[in-house]
């Protein structure tokens, strides 16, 4: 055996004698490192003294998870990295990706059955519609991100178009409706022949479409300076869009309230009836007992209905001359225009699109919040859909889902870390490291699953037989 | 002369393509120099010549990649164009005139996509450009995009998955597989592109620009690295898509088997300027073609030279 001879004899004859020297040394050296890093970034504790901010250093945690590192490196070597363990046969995919293959059918209806039953399930676990709140309000924003996640999905995962700042689209729909909503002349023109109560009962369903359209359009005027930019200068200027659009935001203060936001925005209705406690409420008209969580568990079934629109009308697009060619484009710009494309319609008609969803998205935000400000709006929004996306497989749409499941909803577990106390002692708080173990989350990710959770790509039409593209023959697209 | 006996020619009677005073600089070197030639309606038009020689820049400038820096570039549709037309699409400043019967287009003033899309040129390429994530069917509907895109009434029947739809998708699939067929890929319709071996590779990127339906198919370098049974087979394709489908050819290429056997018409470069015009027999024997490809001394190109100038001063 080719494995047997490349160790000395003894090696295989006792494995843990002659290992353990080397996996000792192996071990202390990432300790040392792990000392090293975690010295000074974990060590240091800024604490007020007297008012004023000074610095505290905590020997003991940093002793902690040094020594975890060191036992947990020492056991690898021993276990899994071990020079004596017999090499895995590959004969085929393993159980694991036969697992998969056999469960894939059954995922897409049994994902989409859990998401419409999920107000219920989260009820019935928590023992009633109030204490589920929590979990219901998890979900409206895992769907938010989901649905974002589809809608940058088609500018950078199909057209491979990087954009960064996605997150002024989600902000031009979010104060469409803000801005719509609160205006006192279009409440006066519509109070004049509709009633008082009109505008402020409709706004939401007037101005979902509006915010979409003014997205799109946005996305559109993006689009035309950057036409000629490609890959990195694409990026930048995208950023800098993204960072333009909430300047603004905070600077026109007579228009947008500056950066005290705009409060007090008209809440959900169901189709023109309030979510309220009197007689012509939505409790009252269908014979329920009143409950504000009513108005919760619709919203969760607006945006749940309104990112299964996203992904419909992108499955769609995809397999009609406009997915395609925006998937041409990532692949090669040049042939695209050598076979009569025009590569301007065809970048626009991606950036537009991304856009109106988004517009979508933000006017959902802004009547879940009622309350809009440009601090809802920074980098970091773009940042997390970006990473989405790519984490759930760049054009994969049941991978952005699980990855917007995945980050929106790990991160909130991360904050439920309580029992880290009883290894770190009282005065740990977990929900401080959760940004560190969501990065190393993230790395671990993109060492196994570099081209993201759904690597393959599905054919938009075949003849005879569907068969999966490999994730390393689709290029991700330069601009 | 013999020249003067010669019968008339194809492309001087009915070119596709004229070339008119074509230059290109790009700073100060010069690619092309005063190129003229024409393309005949129906012919197979090798553009030969030693490396370097600006061929490829020629393509670029039919095709619209770049942008020329002088000349005129006739395409025309159904019949040439009368001096009247051409005098008159050149200087009312439109990019074509198109007739009932017949159009004229100047290829110079056009952006790259509408040479292909309304000018109907498509081109292939020297390092070949498939979009490899994709499989090979949707290589071929993706250059069908024009006309799929009025048919899905820019995506809103599509959308909504109307039958007129539908139809359209399903003739465009069955072009599809006439071209699959033609170049024997059928079996692999289903594969990713970038799967395919080389040579198939080649077929396929022929494939998919004729589905776009062009009447001038511009082929750069289509033998390169292809094996001589492959070469023998790309003959065969070259001749049977001009003989079914009246698709104009002009390809450049190294390989001379290829050249001499499939070609009508051979227009010979070097140093961006055209040294020899005419049949492959022609070509051959023609000294100055001999001496750019095999090389001789300086004394003897001047010989050469000094002997056809006499020759052609004496002819004009």
């Amino acid at each position: 055996m080719a494995v047997d001879t490349a160790h000395p004899a003894g090696a295989v004859a006792s494995p843990g004698s002659s290992i353990l020297p080397g996996a000792l040394k192996d071990a202390f050296i990432t300790g040392l490192i792990a000392l090293g890093l975690l010295g000074p970034l974990v060590g240091f504790e800024t604490v007020v003294i007297d008012g004023a901010l000074g610095l505290a250093y905590r020997p003991l945690v940093v002793a902690i998870m040094v020594g975890i590192i060191f036992a947990g490196r020492l056991i690898l070597n021993l276990t899994v990295w071990s020079p004596n363990r017999p090499p895995k046969a590959q004969a085929g995919p393993g159980p694991v990706a036969r697992g998969m293959v056999a469960i894939s059918p059954a995922f897409k209806p049994a994902l989409f059955a859990f998401a419409i039953g999920f107000p219920f399930l989260a009820a019935a676990m928590t023992g009633g519609l109030n204490e589920s709140r929590y979990l219901i309000d998890l979900g409206i924003l895992i769907l938010t991100y989901v649905m974002l996640g589809w809608g940058l999905n088609i500018v950078v995962g199909l057209a491979g178009l990087l954009d960064l700042g996605y997150v002024a689209f989600y902000a031009v729909g979010a104060y469409t409706y803000a801005l719509l909503a609160t205006s006192e002349p279009v409440n006066a023109f519509f109070a004049s022949f509709l009633g008082e109560t009109f505008w402020a009962n409709w706004a939401f369903w007037f101005c979902l479409p509006a915010a979409g359209m003014f997205a799109g359009l946005w996305g559109m005027i993006l689009g035309f300076p950057v036409l000629r930019l490609r890959g990195d200068y694409l990026a930048i200027v995208t950023l800098a869009f993204g960072e333009i659009i909430r300047l603004v935001l905070i600077n026109w203060v007579d228009f947008t309230g500056g950066g005290a936001g705009i409060a007090s925005i008209p809440r959900a209705t169901f189709f023109g009836i309030p979510f309220t406690a009197g007689e012509d409420g939505f409790a009252a008209l269908f014979g329920l007992e009143f409950n504000p969580m009513h108005r919760i568990v619709f919203l969760y079934f607006v945006i749940l209905a309104l990112a299964l629109i996203t992904a419909f009308t992108t499955v769609r697009l995809r397999r009609l001359p406009v997915g395609r060619a925006w998937e041409a484009l990532r692949e090669d710009e040049i042939a695209c225009r050598s076979l009569g494309l025009n590569t301007t319609n065809v970048k626009l008609s991606a950036f537009a699109t991304g856009a109106m969803f988004g517009g979508f998205a933000g006017c959902f935000f802004a009547v879940r919040a009622g309350f809009v400000s440009p601090e809802s709006f920074t980098f970091d929004i773009s940042a997390m859909i970006l990473a989405i996306v790519v984490l759930g497989g760049m054009g994969s749409q049941i991978g952005v889902a699980v990855a917007a499941a995945v980050m929106m909803g790990g991160m909130e577990m991360l904050r439920n870390l309580g029992f880290l106390k009883q290894v770190f002692g009282e005065g740990f708080d977990p929900s401080l490291y959760r940004m560190l173990l969501f990065g190393f989350a993230m790395v671990a990710i993109m060492i196994w699953k570099p081209r993201g959770l759904v690597s393959s790509r599905d054919p938009t039409i075949y003849l005879k037989e569907k068969k999966a593209v490999s994730g390393s023959l689709v290029k991700e697209g330069h601009g | 002369m013999a020249e003067m006996a010669a019968p008339v020619h194809n492309w001087d009677q009915d070119p596709i393509l004229e070339v008119q005073h074509l230059f290109m600089r790009f700073g100060g070197l010069v690619a092309v120099n005063d190129l003229s030639f024409k393309v005949g309606r129906g012919d197979i038009t090798a553009l030969i010549g030693p490396n370097g020689a600006g061929k490829t820049t020629v393509f670029n400038c039919i095709t619209g990649f770049y942008k020329p820096s002088e000349g005129r570039l006739v395409l025309a549709h159904g019949r040439a164009p009368t001096e009247e037309e051409l005098a008159a699409v050149t200087l009312n400043g439109e990019r074509a005139l198109v007739g009932p019967d017949a159009g004229v287009y100047l290829l110079e003033r056009m952006p790259d996509y509408k040479v292909s899309g309304e000018a109907k040129v498509a081109r292939t390429f020297q390092n070949i450009r498939l979009f490899t994530g994709m499989t090979v069917l949707e290589n071929l509907m993706v250059a069908q995009h024009n006309t799929l895109m009025v048919a899905s009434g820019y995506s809103l029947k599509g959308l909504f998955g109307l039958p007129s739809w539908n139809s359209a998708q399903k003739q465009a699939t069955e072009r599809a597989k006439y071209w699959l067929d033609k170049v024997g890929l059928t079996e692999r319709a289903d594969d990713p592109a970038g799967d395919l071996p080389y040579g198939a590779q080649r077929r396929l990127e022929i494939a998919r620009a004729m589905c776009s339906g062009p009447i001038l198919l511009c082929l750069d370098e289509p033998a390169a690295g292809l094996n001589p049974r492959e070469s023998l087979e790309l003959n065969e394709l070259l001749r049977a898509v001009r003989a079914e489908h009246g698709t104009s050819i002009l390809l450049i290429e190294h390989d001379m088997s290829v050249v001499m056997e499939i070609s009508d018409h051979v227009v010979v470069l070097d140093y961006g300027t055209k040294i020899s015009d005419g049949t492959p027999e022609a070509v051959k024997h023609d000294p100055r073609v001999i001496a750019a490809y095999l090389g001789v001394d300086e004394d003897a190109v001047e010989e050469v030279e000094a002997v056809l100038d006499e020759a052609t001063g004496t002819q004009s």
